[in-house]
């Protein structure tokens, strides 16, 4: 379908019913966002907390929302986000398999969130610093998160709800140059979401 | 998967219409379907949190994500109702492989929040 036809279908869908919004709202984490919406009249950009477009089929009027309205509208909506996902970084002693003492203290929260979240799902993520082979630590960062995975298991995780991966040296926590020994890279991220 | 359900929600796939309970699977290609007093908020496999308020029809059109390369795409539309979006790991890391959209437009994301809302009876 070309696009002209496209969007003389879509203004007879606009002619029909009534119209669109789209209200962006500030991120969780302060981070800046934006979003842009395109349509046949072209491209608008939102990127203020609360900028708003309503679209109707002969206009688009951008205007500045605010928490009360966004509230009576996307009240429903809203109490209904999901949880945010929370990561967790456990660390390991130099070159092997064993957890640093604080990180072995770290599980039992872990633990605890993921039985208090609802259909909880974990995402556990091996990595290593750059020190030897590409292709040998991506052995040894799964290596880690199995390790990590097992002692969730043995703790009273279901196993079903948990993904098991090795990132190897190529996500590193703090870059470094090859062959650099960086305890902080050396580390298992837990996502529970 | 689901992670909060209320009212009336249900997922239609492959033509039948499921029990959106919590801890329910989505998938590709399903739709999602709220009535007058259901709301439902989901959580994808890379972290983008989705909810849908009353009277929504949510379209999951692609979903894609390696979590050991972090590569994927999605795109998501809003047929009818109201859908909140807190984008996830994909939309960070290339936004170009996220939308959302609905009868009349598309966005794209920058790492973000937003509502979008569709009013009217569209629904097919």
């Amino acid at each position: 379908m070309n696009k002209a036809l496209l969007f003389s279908m879509a203004s007879l869908f606009l002619g029909a019913c009534a119209s669109e919004r789209v209200v962006l709202l500030p991120s969780a984490d302060g981070a800046p966002g934006a979003v842009a919406i395109r349509d046949k009249a072209g491209e608008i950009r939102l990127d203020q907390p609360y900028a708003a477009v309503k679209r109707t089929l002969d206009s688009n009027r951008v205007y500045q929302s605010s928490p009360q309205e966004v509230s009576e509208r996307y009240g429903p909506t809203l109490a209904v986000l999901p949880q945010r996902p929370n990561a967790y970084i456990l660390y390991f002693e130099t070159g092997g398999n064993v957890l640093t003492p604080e990180s072995t203290a770290a599980l039992k929260a872990i633990r605890k969130e993921i039985a208090e979240r609802p259909a909880s799902e974990v995402l556990v993520i091996g990595h290593t610093d750059r020190v030897g082979s590409v292709d040998g630590n991506d052995k040894l960062s799964l290596k880690r998160a199995e390790l990590i995975r097992a002692v969730l298991i043995e703790s009273g995780v279901d196993a079903g709800k948990l993904e098991t991966i090795g990132r190897g040296e190529r996500d590193p926590l703090v870059p470094t140059a090859d062959e650099v020994d960086e305890p902080r890279n050396r580390r298992v991220e837990i996502n529970v979401r | 998967m689901i992670k909060v359900s209320k009212g009336a929600v249900s997922i239609e796939r492959d033509g039948k219409k499921l029990a959106a309970d919590v801890g329910a699977p989505v998938q590709v290609a399903d739709r999602v379907r709220t009535g007058a007093d259901g709301a439902v908020g989901v959580t994808l496999r890379d972290n983008t949190l989705l909810s849908a308020g009353p009277n929504s029809l949510i379209v999951i059109d692609k979903f894609a994500y390696d979590s050991v390369t972090q590569d994927g795409k999605m795109s998501v539309g809003v047929r009818k109702g109201t859908l909140a979006v807190a984008s996830g790991r994909i939309a960070k890391r290339t936004p170009e492989s996220v939308d959302f959209h609905t009868p009349t437009s598309i966005l794209g994301v920058r790492g973000t929040e937003f509502v979008i809302e569709v009013e009217g009876e569209g629904d097919e």
